[in-house]
Formats: structure tokens, sequence, C-alpha cells
């Protein structure tokens, strides 16, 4: 395996590095549930690319790279997907019910919303 | 040279997710993030995985953002009041969630070397299975266990997804298309569907011996078939249908049952024998991309908010 | 030729039956009547409990754990299954806690028929299905990637359940819990990575026996520990918790605090026993130890000042929880006894085994008073024993083993984890114990003395409750009451297939 494919993967594996930490940052401090979904969905794909580095690492035998990890990868972003879906039906039922679009507000601002 | 434009496509990728956590714009947050899922799928392929690259473009660029859209429209429609900007403690956060991040980039330049990979193993078991696709190989064959299962997954999260409606609708149908339909998306959605199926039916059948497959297949076919509804030219089905439900269960369920079946002919669970694991393979692959394909178009759709007909 | 890292066992394919046959009867549901819904449930019931049963008989008679090659593709490429004494035990009290709710949601449903074959009822037998394999998979998986999915399994299974009586305010809980739950497999997903990254195998025997451990084993465990304990809602991650597990309906409640919150439990045993080096295992132990003595004594302490009935039992399981944690350090062994062979092992694996019983029997009798009453505001109960005796009594008796008198399975757990504590000179963990125990002592007879009360204004029952519903939690009450019976030493059975191994093979 070529030293230029190597560095390409730790680069790809840094990125995925950074794109943790925003995406963990997003969750953690973001007021708006649906930005918080979006944070998910960064942290997923920075920790997939840990995973697409991994594979890099792994290239032999004429493989671009470890098919295990690649398939990890793939199972992965479809579960990610079922659990984003999941969650903004939740939270449009949460804004029907409630008019809230976010946890943090206080018990007091719960008003009924007529369904749609 | 490669690495100058891998350099700028990782930079790239960097900006575009500080830009959609830090924009005070919703909407623009999720069309930045959809134009973040399709440069990632170029980074797939810059990583030598197509498998991956389409698997990415289709679904974290395409339906995730179509469903982020949908929800963030539904939110802003109604007027959500602006949240409060500012968490008390996000110094706290950022100092921790940059450990992470160093903690983590050291552990990826530190990982041992020559890297340890399971590439030899599955190039020798590759003719056992009668594929030429590595990646297939391990989702069909070596690791089918946790392929069986996430489609129980994604068939869960969609019963998770139903049982979000009130108790009229239960059994109902979604309510897909807008008010208005843009002129250009009845056009597109008159137009696309024929190359898209033409699309997926290649993905499935080339998928065993080259990149693509079943969840790739299933995705843009999921994604024709939510234009068509959401142009109004066909009303979303309901959810009580039997015909959609067989749809549904059919994949896992012809999964599951060759799964058995290798109790008997291969001795074990989902086990094949050599001389026809191919054909079983792309046989589970066909039912799959449909079970797939409606399971990934209703997750999108959403809880059903109209009542089932009388 | 070094020899196979598995070879399985005859009985094997009985742990894909534990995993499948639930997922089999979801599928089924998804395309029969409604009506059918429920049939289905209580055959794979009768299917499953044979199952759990025959891997015990099997295990019991080889003396060794089960195994079983997935598709018979050997690991690291493949994914094996494997049940030991421990595995046996979650399966069984699964199965047996599982049944039990069937049994009293088709009864409860039941009570009224315009809704049975509704929204609520036929989502939640569908739900309970995908939520046993998900279980079961945790307890035999031995690829930690096998493991990720089998934790989404559980998230999707169990976060609609939270909300399915489509109220407002459970909704926000269930986005709550969803929202802990996919950042703590997001957590463990990253860790798995950093894993193969390093070991070229996601296989827990392979990853054991490497003799290397490089930074990426610390920072993996670092990440997945935490990320496993936010979905156990252990002290500070429960935030989540009480809302969700008291503003579910009664049979989700009794899945949600008896069993779902363990299998996060089990697989953080799993990591620090069988992968973690042994310089991190004993500071991840002592760590864990930390958080659960505030578990036991934080959350005792609300569940004492909760007003309503459910949330009370609610904080009372992350403070049972607690319990789980502080067997850590305690059963770190030394002196040539293994983890598995100290009194304080058997005494976590009894406080795991009654406190599923005992509060599956209590989130049922508080279900029944609040279905026959109307409300479960403790403090307008007064009198509901002379009204619903048997709830009553099932309450009593759950207690028992929350408090850890005798004669109940709490009683034998946590004396012998009192024992090993005095022994082991963990003074503050025994001061924990025995504070643990009169709090929860305290929060069980504030209960009893509204049930055993005298109202001005007789309780009114909004509606009769048949005896058969009663009849199940206070069954379950009895068992947890029985497994005070046992004697007070380590458990043979839970150490079956201990240590997991490759094995070594004579020349």
């Amino acid at each position: 395996m070529s030293a230029l494919a190597l560095t390409s993967a730790s680069l790809f594996g840094l990125c995925g590095a950074a794109l943790v930490g925003i995406g963990l940052f997003c969750i953690l401090t973001h007021p708006e549930l649906l930005r918080r979904l979006v944070g998910f969905n960064i942290l997923g794909a920075g920790i997939f690319l840990v995973f697409g580095a991994v594979a890099r690492r792994g290239a032999a035998l004429g493989f671009g790279g470890d098919p295990v990890p690649q398939a990890m990868v793939i199972t992965g972003i479809v579960v990610a997907f079922a659990a984003t879906a999941l969650a903004a039906a939740l939270l449009r039922r949460l804004f029907d019910l409630t008019g809230r679009a976010s946890l943090e507000t206080g018990q007091a601002e719960l008003r009924p919303r007529s369904e749609p | 040279m490669s690495l100058v434009f891998d350099v700028a496509l990782a930079a790239g990728l960097v900006a575009l997710a500080l830009h959609v956590v830090l924009t005070r714009d919703g909407k623009g947050a999720i069309i930045a993030f959809i134009g973040f899922g399709l440069l990632l799928g170029i980074g797939w392929a810059r990583l030598a995985s197509v498998d991956v690259a389409l698997t990415e473009a289709a679904i974290g660029g395409g339906l995730t953002g179509m469903l982020l859209l949908r929800t963030q429209a539904h939110l802003a429609g109604r007027g959500v009041r602006p949240a409060q900007t500012g968490h008390p403690s996000w110094r706290l956060a950022a100092a921790g969630c940059t450990i992470v991040t160093l903690g983590l980039g050291y552990v990826v330049l530190a990982f041992p070397s020559p890297a340890p990979s399971l590439a030899r193993e599955v190039a020798g078991s590759l003719d056992a299975t009668g594929l030429g696709n590595p990646v297939t190989a391990v989702l069909l064959a070596f690791r089918a266990i946790d392929t069986l299962l996430e489609k129980i997954v994604i068939i869960l999260a969609l019963i998770g997804v139903w049982s979000l409606a009130s108790d009229p609708n239960w059994g109902g149908s979604s309510h897909l298309r807008p008010a208005s339909v843009p002129e250009p998306l009845v056009f597109l959605a008159r137009m696309l569907p024929p190359f898209g199926v033409v699309i997926a039916v290649y993905q499935v059948w080339v998928g065993a011996d080259l990149p693509g497959g079943t969840f790739q297949a299933g995705t843009i076919l999921a994604a024709m078939w939510l234009l068509v509804m959401l142009a109004g030219l066909r009303p979303a089905p309901e959810t009580r249908a039997a015909g959609l439900r067989m749809m549904l269960a059919a994949g896992p369920a012809l999964f599951l049952l060759i799964g058995f079946l290798g109790f008997l002919i291969a001795g074990g669970f989902l086990a094949y024998p050599e001389a026809v694991a191919k054909p079983l393979i792309v046989a589970i692959e066909v039912a799959l991309t449909l079970s797939v394909a409606a399971t990934l178009g209703l997750l999108v759709a959403g809880p059903p908010d109209k009542e089932p007909a009388r | 030729m070094t020899p196979a890292t598995y070879s399985a066992t005859p009985g094997g394919f009985l742990l894909v039956l534990a995993v499948m046959l639930p997922a089999a009867a979801m599928l089924t549901m998804l395309v029969s009547r409604p009506r059918h819904a429920r049939t289905i449930a209580l055959a794979t019931m009768v299917f499953g409990l044979a199952v759990a049963f025959w891997i015990g008989a099997e295990l019991m008679r080889s003396g060794t754990a089960l195994i079983y090659l997935v598709g018979n593709w050997q690991p690291p490429l493949g994914i094996a299954l494997r049940a030991d004494g421990l595995s046996l035990m979650m399966l069984a009290v699964t199965a047996l806690v599982i049944t039990g709710t069937g049994l009293f949601a088709h009864r409860l449903f039941g009570l009224d028929a315009t809704t049975c074959d509704g929204r609520v009822a036929t989502s939640f037998w569908m739900l309970l299905m995908g939520l046993w394999s998900g279980l079961n998979l945790v307890f035999v998986s031995q690829d930690l990637f096998n493991l990720y999915v089998a934790l989404e399994l559980l998230t999707f299974a169990a976060v609609p359940l939270v909300c399915l009586d489509g109220r407002g305010e459970t909704v926000a809980a269930a986005l709550r819990y969803l929202m802990f739950a996919l950042l703590g497999s997001l957590l463990y997903l990253l860790g798995a990575g950093l894993l193969y990254g390093t070991y070229g195998t996601l296989d827990i025997r392979l990853i054991a026996s490497a003799s290397e451990h490089g930074p990426a084993v610390h920072l993996a465990l670092a990440l997945m520990i935490p990320g496993l304990l936010a979905k156990a809602a252990l002290f500070p991650f429960h935030l989540w918790l009480p809302p969700a597990h008291a503003g579910a309906p009664a049979a989700a409640s009794t899945v949600l605090s008896a069993l779902v919150v363990k299998a996060p439990i089990f697989l953080i045993l799993r990591l620090v026993l069988d992968i973690a080096p042994p310089e991190a295992a004993a500071f991840a132990g002592q760590a864990l130890a930390v958080l659960g003595a505030g578990s036991i004594l934080f959350c005792s302490v609300m569940a004492l000042r909760q007003a309503r009935l459910k949330l009370m039992i609610a904080y009372s399981t992350v403070a049972q929880i607690g319990y789980l944690f502080i067997v850590f350090p305690l059963a770190a062994g030394g002196d040539g006894v293994p983890p598995w062979g100290t009194i304080a092992w058997t005494g976590g694996a009894l406080q795991l085994t009654s406190h599923a019983l005992a509060k599956a029997a209590m989130f049922m009798a508080a279900g029944i008073v609040a279905e026959a009453i109307g409300h479960d505001r403790i403090r307008d109960l007064g009198g509901f024993g002379r009204v619903l005796p048997l709830s009553a009594a099932t309450f009593g008796l759950a207690g028992l083993s929350l408090m850890g008198i005798p004669p109940s399975g709490g009683f034998i757990a946590k004396c012998l984890l009192l024992t090993a504590a005095v022994i082991e000179d963990h003074y503050w963990l025994a001061f924990t114990i025995l504070a643990g125990g009169l709090l929860a002592g305290a929060y069980v007879f504030r209960v009893m003395n509204r049930a055993l009360a005298t109202p001005a204004v007789p309780l009114v029952l909004r509606q009769p409750i048949p005896l058969g519903l009663e009849l199940i939690p206070l069954a379950l009450a009895v068992m947890a009451v029985a497994l005070g019976f046992l004697p007070l030493e380590p458990f043979g059975l839970l150490q079956i297939g201990r240590p997991d191994a490759i094995p070594v093979v004579a020349p």
C-alpha cells in the first residue's frame, strides 16, 4: 500500500475526528432539537469516516480497503437514517401537541394545540 | 496533486459542518447539510469505497436531507418560536468536544502499522460465496446476521413512527402532497422514475460483483416513489393495506427463511451451500431491495395523518 | 496450527432461535390482522420460554458455554453467539418477565373491547417482540458491531413504547430518551471503530486474547462505557429515565424498567471484565462504584420526594441499578479467586434478577391502581389496599426485595454485597448499601401506609379489575421473594463458561 494512500486515510481519519467534535458540540449545546438531529448526523458521519480511515489503511490484495468496516458503515448509515426518521417524527408530534420544538422550555409553556 | 484535492475536501467538510452548527438560519443549515452529504460521498470515493459512496450520497445526502427539510418546513410553517440562543455551559462543552477530537486524532495517527485487516480472509472465502463484490459478501454472507437484524431494525423504526399517529389515523395514509405543487416537480416526477427504476435494477444486478447492491438500489427506488407522491401523481398508500405490509415484510422474511433453510441444506443458520450460494444471495437481494425501498420511503413519509377509508 | 477461536457446541442453534423467534413473530404480526397479534405474541412466549429452559438444560448438562457460529464462519470473519451462565440467567429472566408482561398486557388491553385491536395494542405487541429479540441478542452476541445493532434494536423498540399514550409530555419524554440513547449508541460505535482499527476484529474473545494494548483501547473504553451509562441511566445520566418510565403505559414501563436498562449494564460488564486491560478495569470499577453509590443515595431520596406513584417507582429503578455498579470493585477478586467466584458476583446477579422481577411486579401493580382509581397521586390513594388488596400485597412483597428485607431475593443480594464490602474493607460502600436499604424502606412504607389508611371518603373503583389481572404481578412478586430461599454462597451456575477465553489445545 502506497504512502500516499496511508496519508489520505489518516487525513480523512482526522477529518472524522473533527466532525465528531463538531457533532457532539451541536448535540450538547444547540437549543433547537432539529439542529441537534443534524448534529447527530454530523457525529455519525465523523464516526463513519473513522471506520473509513481504518478500512482504507487495511487495503490489501487488490482491494481498495478492508471490506468488513466498509460493510459496517453501510449498515450504520441505514440505521442512522432510521434513527433520524424516528426522531423527526417524534419532533413533529411534539410540536403538533405542545407547540414546542425544544426540550429546554419550562413546563409553563406547555399549551395544547389542535390536531392539524 | 490528489493529496491537495483530499485536503481541500476534508477542509470543505469541516467548514460545512461548522456552518451547519453555527448558522442561525434553520433552512440554510439543512441545505448546507445536504451539500455536506454529497461532499462526503466524494470523500468516500476518495477512500476507495464506492459502495459506501453510493449509500452515503443516496441516504446521507438525499433521503436524510428530504426528511429534514420536510420536518423543518412543518415546524417553520406554523411559526415555531425561535429558541433562546446561548447555552450557559457552552464553553465547557466546547472544551470537552475539543478534547475528544484531539484524543481521536491522536489515536487515528497512532493506529498500528501494518494495519490489521480482514481483506485477506475475505479474499480467501470469497469463492465460497460465488460473489465478486467483497462488500456484498460481507453483508450477505459473512456478517449476514447483522444485515438481517438491520432490516428488522428499520421495520421496527417504521412501526415506531406509525405508532405516533393519532388513534383515528392509525392504519391511514400520510399526506405528502403540498398545497401547491410546482410545475417542475411534476415534470421531474414524470420523467425521472423510469430512469431511477432502470438504475436500481442495474445496481441490484451488478451488486453481486461490482459496487452497488440492495441498499443503494432500494434508496433510489424510495426516492423515486417519494417524488411521485410529493408531486401528487399518486397518493400515499394506506399503512394498513395488506399488499404494502406484504412488501415490507417479504424481504426480511425471505432472508429469515433462507437462513433457517440453511439448517437443512448447509448445516447452519444463514449458511449457503456453495453450489447455489450466489443465486440464493441474489434472490435475497432482490426481495430486500423492494422491502428497503418501501420501508425507507414510508419512514420519510412519516406517521399516517389521514383516516383510513371505511 | 493455532486452535480455532471457537468450536460450535451441541445446542448452539438454540441461541439463534432465542434471537430470531421474536423477530419472526414481529414480521408475522406485520402481515396479520390486528386481532391475531396477541395470539402470535402469546405463542411466541411459549416457545421463548421453552427455548430459554432448553438452553438452561444444555448448559447444566454440558457444564460449558453454548457456542454457535453463524453461517459456519469462524470469527474474525464471521460472528459467534455464545451463552454462559450469566447469559442464561439474563435470557431466563427476560423470557419470564416478557411472558408476565404479555399476559398482563393481554388482560389489560382486553378490558376495553373497542381499543384492544387498535393502535396502542397492535404497536405494543410488535414493539415488544422487537425488544425481546434485541435483548436476547445483547446477551448472546460476541461481536461488538453486532451488539451495536442489538442496542439499536432495543432503542427503536423502547422509545415508541414510552409515548404510546400519545400525550405531549410523554412524547417529550420519549424524545429525550431517544437523544440519550442515540448519543450512547454512537459513542459506543465510535469506540468499536477504534478497537477494529487496533485489532482488526470486533470479536470479544479475539480482542481479549491480544497481548498488546495501545492508547486506542483506553480511549475506546472511555467512549463506550459513558455511552452505555447514558443508556443505563446511571446517576448523573439518569435525567431521562423517570419521566420516560413513569409516562409509559403500565405494560411498557414493566419491560423498560425491569429489562431494557439491564442490557447496557450487561455490556459494560463484558467490556470491563473481558476486554479492559487489568489496570483500566480497576480504575473503571472504582469510578463506576462511585457513580453507583451516588445513584443509590441521590435517587432513593428523589424517590422519597415524588408525589406520583409511578415516578417514585421509576426513581427507585435508578437507585436499584446503582447496586449493580458497586459490584465492580467488590468482585475484583484477588487471592486467586476470579471475579465470578466471589460472593459479590453472585450478589450482583441476584440483585439483577430480583430487581427485574420485583420492579416488573411493582409497575404492574401501580398500573392496576392507576387504571382502577384513575390517578396515581400517592397522597390521594388512602385506603387503596382495602379496594385492591392483591395489588397492595404485590407492592409490599416486591418492596421487600427493594429494601433488602428477608425473605427476598433482594435480601440475599444485598446481604452478599454488604458482606463483600466489609470483607474487602470498602466501608463507604457498606454504608451506602445500608443507607440505600433504609431509604427504600422509607419510600415503600410511605406507599404501604397509604394503602392501609382509612380515608374519610372511601375510594371508589372507576372500573372493576378482574382477579386474573391482579394475580400476574403477584406471581412475579412471589418469585422475587422465593429467590430469598437460595443459599448464601457463590452460585455455581454463574461460573459456567467463565473465563471467556480461547481454549488451549494440548499438542
